[in-house]
Parts: C-alpha cells; structure tokens; sequence
C-alpha cells in the first residue's frame, strides 16, 4: 500500500515541479502517437470508405483481414517493422531503425486496421437508399462520398478515438523498433516497462497515471469534438 | 389549357438483375406540367422504373431523352440529374437541422448563401415547417420527416420530380393532409411529376395520366377514367378494382350532399364540396342493386337510373354486371338474384345506389 502511495505522491511531485525528463517523455509520447493516428485516419478513413463502397471479387477475404487487423499483436509489428528496417533489410538503407520516425510507422501500422475496419463498418451501416438520394440531390462522386462521411461522423471520431488508444498504451512494438533511447526514442510506456524492471516502481506509477490521463484528456476533447452541439 | 411539350421520352427501356429481365419499357413519354402515376403492387417495377428514369441506376439497355437530347451514361447524366429531384418511401433526411436537410441540394450546387437561405426559407414555409427550422432532423414525426424530405426536392425547383411511394410508411390522417398540401404545391408550381404509389385514391387524386405496372411491363397507361372503366385485361381489371369511376362537375347542393353532372346525368352525393369543382366518384359494385319492375317497391337509394345490360361476367358465387346508364355502371348480383329477375344482356333494367355509398375524391376548379 505504501508502494502506491508514495508512487501518487512521486508522480504529484513530478507533474507540479514539471520534471523535465517526464515532460520530455509524455510530449514525445503524444508527438509520435498523435502523428501515427493522423497518419491512420487519412488512410484507413479513405481506403475503409472506398472499400465499403464498392464491389469487386475477394471483397470479403480483405474485409476479413482488415477486420484480422484490428487486433494485430503490436510485437508482431514491431518484429515486422524491425526486419524491414534492419540495416540488411528491404528498407535498410532508410536508416531509421531506433528513431522516433520508425516509432511512428510502426504505430500507424497498428491504428491503421483498427480506423479501417470501424470506418467500413460505420459507412456499410448506412441505409443503401442514402446514396441514391445523395445522388438525387445532384452530387458528384466525390460529393457523395463526403456527405457519407459526414453523416457517419460519430462513428469515425470513434475510430480515430479507438485507434489512438490503441498505440497509446502500446509498448511491444516502440520498444522493439525505438529502442528506448533516453531523451530520444523513450516514451511513457517504455519507460515504464524500464522503472518496473528496474524496481522504481514509485516512477512507474507516475509515469502510468500521466499515461491515462493523457489517453483520458485526449478522448475527452475527441468526445467533446463527437458529442459538440448537436441540435436539439 | 397549356400546350404540352414532351419533357422525359424513353426507348426501348430493358433493366436487368442477375441476367433476367426485370423492367421493359418499349416506349415512355411524360409532357410538361402533367402528373403521371404509376400504380401497380409491390415489385412491380415502379421503383426500377423511377431509378432508371432518374438514371440512378443504368440501364442494361434502353435510350432517355430529356427534353429531346439524348442522356449519355457519362457526360450528362449530372447535368441531367441537377435537373431533377426525387423523393423516396423513407424521408432519408441527414444527421443535421432541418434547414441544412432542406438546403443540402443547394449546397451541392454551389449556390450562394443568400440565395440558399431565401429559397429554404420559402419551402419551410410552403410545406408549414418553418418553425421547426432549426430541430435536429433525428427528432422529426414520421410526417415531419417526409415534409422536410419534400421541401428538399422542391427547393431545387426540378424540372421534373420524381415520387417513390412518399406517403406509404405514413399513418392515415397524416398522409391525407400531406397529401392535400402536396396538391396544392404540384398545382401552383406546375411541376411535372411521376409518382409511383399501390394506392388507387392517391393516384385518382393527384395524377392526370396512369399507368398500371406488373411485372416489369405497363400494362395500360391513360388517363384515370381510361384505365378504371376500360381495363385493357383483367389482371388491370382486379388491380384498380372493379368499382365505377366517374368523372364530373358539382352543380348543385343541398344540405349535407350535393349533385355532380355526370355525362348529362345528376348523381347525389353526400359530402360538401364546392359548386363548381370536379369530382371523381368510385361506385363499388356490390353496392348498385338492379331491378326489373318499373313500379318499383320503395327504395332509400337517392340515385336510381334507368339503364341496359351491356355485358355479364360470371364471377363464380356471383356475376358482373356491366350497364349502360348513359354513363358506364357495375354491378355484382348473385346468381340466385339472376334466375330471379332474369338478367340478360341487352334487356333494360333499373339501377340504383345510396347517396352514402360514393368515394369522392377532389380533382380541384382546374383541369
């Protein structure tokens, strides 16, 4: 009991003195995991858009695996990532193996599936009739398939919600393709794997709650942004 | 009366699903201003048939030609479809207020905001939503709903609308007032319209012309009395029902029924309509009795006609009757009624029918 107490009573030291370090890691955190989300909304809003609106063979098989996809193991990824960008590897001569960049990819990879799948699901549960109507109203193409995402905003705030809590917390694949660099590649989960291991479990409980209550802030503003003025 | 030009002209129509023939349409025309029905039960083809007019979906094969220039599958379908408006079964409204639902065609168009607001603004007004402006379109009644739904298609001032079964999901006193005011709007804005509905009354009411589908095919097109009185088969015949349809002019009132000339005649009628209006009145035939004896024993029917056996049908348990009372009339009598009077084509009889015993349906001063 006195563990977690004098780890609240650490991590309250660490956010009101704005520990450079902490802060360091937590902006970093943000930083990398928020440009992956962004990277995964732009692609799997788009591709899950078009895929639920057509039709071609093997259609099911992709839905299948984007579904697979959602639940991808990130130290699968990171293990993926890692083979790619070795220095022998297919994209070697990249050479970001250990770098914040190669962070990002790695999470992208895994929201990207979880945006994909719940933007499918979310345009698919659409009625049918919509889009002739959409089209009645004289829209383009392109107009059609904006107004749908429109109109299916909740949902894909919910994506993009489910997709940044999923790289947030995840510590498999930064560490494997990161590296846990102090300074430069360490981020809230790294680090606090390392404190536990370590047996600075006073720094490990600071560094998780800051952990959830970056994940709490950001899908409050997300959530405010989804429930914002809807009319009466 | 207008002179009318055809607007919507179509050849050869064919649609298919999965490699059959679900639609086919050898030729198809609708002029400005008229109010075309296509009735017809559920799977029919009205719906194909107003998706492919409305080149929604394409057609396996078949030509469209809007105002004589020809429709092309790539080019000018937009410009084709900007001209037009639809209105579905459901009211297919979008997550947002009523009047961004109502302004949304407009939007589409790229119109300026002014403008948008001045047109929406009319419409509300025209299809008495104006208060609800400003209500999420989630928390609309059914009639609400589709009232915004039709404010949206006529903000676009179409050129032509097209109308899939509007008032179908409606609860009866509902559909009859939107159904009042749509008339209403049709006839001021002189719109031109298709309106698919399995409703017999809505199509009497609102449309100049009719055509009955089954089966992918129209079976007969014409204007209502056309179709009610001289079904081409007998499958028309079952589907619009076999009671009388007349066509005629109220002259005269008195108390709570009044009397509408029917080629020559004067039919009773309760109900109050202005002198002066067309009518439509639907006789069912089980309710016309004939009989032979010109001194007849008392009868409470206000309309009785002298009249001659055309034709009869023998329905099984019973027979049809058709007459000729100066205005084409039919009767069901049963069998034993026949031996009875000894009802034969040619011979004269007296019919009669109950002032109650009328559908009347509206048709307005005009037309």
């Amino acid at each position: 009991m006195d563990l977690i107490l004098e780890g609240i009573r650490k991590a309250f030291w660490l956010l009101v003195t704005f520990d450079p370090e902490v802060m360091g890691i937590t902006f970093l955190s943000l930083k990398i995991s928020g440009s992956a989300t962004l990277i995964s909304m732009f692609i799997g809003i788009s591709l899950g858009t078009s895929i639920a609106l057509s039709r071609f063979p093997g259609r099911r098989v992709v839905v299948s695996l984007i579904n697979t996809g959602m639940g991808l193991p990130p130290v699968v990824v990171g293990l993926f990532v890692t083979i790619f960008l070795w220095r022998n590897g297919p994209l070697g001569f990249f050479r970001i193996l250990y770098t914040p960049t190669a962070m990002i990819i790695a999470q992208a990879i895994i929201a990207t599936p979880i945006v994909m799948g719940i933007t499918l699901a979310a345009i698919q549960q659409l009625p049918q009739k919509l889009r002739l109507q959409i089209f009645a109203l004289g829209a383009t193409r392109f107009q059609m398939v904006w107004i749908l995402i429109k109109e299916a905003k909740l949902p894909l705030l919910a994506a993009v919600m489910a997709g940044f809590g999923g790289v947030i917390s995840e510590v498999g694949a930064s560490i494997m393709v990161g590296g846990n660099i102090k300074g430069y590649s360490r981020v809230l989960t790294t680090a606090t794997v390392m404190e536990t291991s370590r047996g600075n479990f006073d720094v490990a409980i600071a560094l998780g709650i800051i952990l959830f209550m970056l994940a709490f802030f950001v899908n409050l503003i997300l959530t405010q942004i989804q429930q914002k003025e809807r009319p009466r | 009366m207008i002179k009318s030009t055809t607007i919507l002209e179509v050849k050869n129509l064919e649609v298919k699903r999965g490699g059959i023939t679900i639609l086919h349409v050898p030729s198809f025309l609708i002029r400005e201003g008229e109010i075309l029905s296509l009735i017809g039960p559920n799977g029919a083809g009205k719906t194909t048939l107003l998706q492919t007019l409305s080149y929604l979906s394409k057609p396996f094969q078949g030509e469209i030609f809007f105002r004589g220039k020809k429709v092309e599958a790539n080019h000018s379908v937009l410009e084709y479809r900007r001209k037009l408006a639809m209105v579905f079964q459901e009211p297919l409204l979008f997550d947002t207020t009523v009047f961004d639902n109502v302004s949304s065609g407009l939007k589409i168009r790229g119109m300026k905001k002014g403008e948008i607001r001045e047109r929406v603004m009319e419409q509300l007004d025209r299809f008495g939503i104006l208060h609800l402006s400003h209500r999420s379109s989630r928390t609309l009644s059914g009639g609400e709903a589709q009232r915004t739904s039709l404010a949206r298609a006529f903000a676009l001032q179409p050129e032509i609308l097209f109308l899939d079964e509007p008032f179908a999901s409606l609860d009866p006193p509902t559909r009859d007032s939107l159904l009042e005011d749509l008339e209403h709007i049709l006839q001021q804005t002189r719109t031109t319209a298709i309106f698919a509905t399995h409703d017999r009354l809505e199509a009497l009411r609102l449309s100049n012309r009719m055509a009955v589908m089954n089966e992918g095919k129209i079976f007969q097109i014409g204007s209502p009395g056309e179709v009610m009185n001289h079904p081409v088969n007998e499958w028309v015949a079952s589907f619009v029902g076999a009671e009388t349809i007349l066509t005629g002019k109220v002259i005269n009132k008195d108390g709570g029924s009044f009397f509408a000339s029917v080629e020559g005649q004067e039919i009773e009628v309760v109900g109050d309509i202005h002198l002066g209006e067309r009518v439509v009145l639907c006789i069912r035939p089980e309710n016309v009795t004939l009989s032979t004896h010109s001194s007849q024993e008392g009868t409470s029917a206000r309309n009785v006609f002298p009249g001659r056996i055309v034709r009869i049908v023998s329905l099984g348990l019973y027979q049809k009757v058709h007459l000729d009372c100066g205005f084409p009339l039919v009767a069901y009598v049963t069998n034993h009624s026949m031996e009875k009077l000894s009802l034969t084509a040619g011979i004269a009889v007296r019919a009669a029918f109950k002032a109650t015993a009328i559908t009347v349906v509206k048709k307005g001063e005009s037309g």
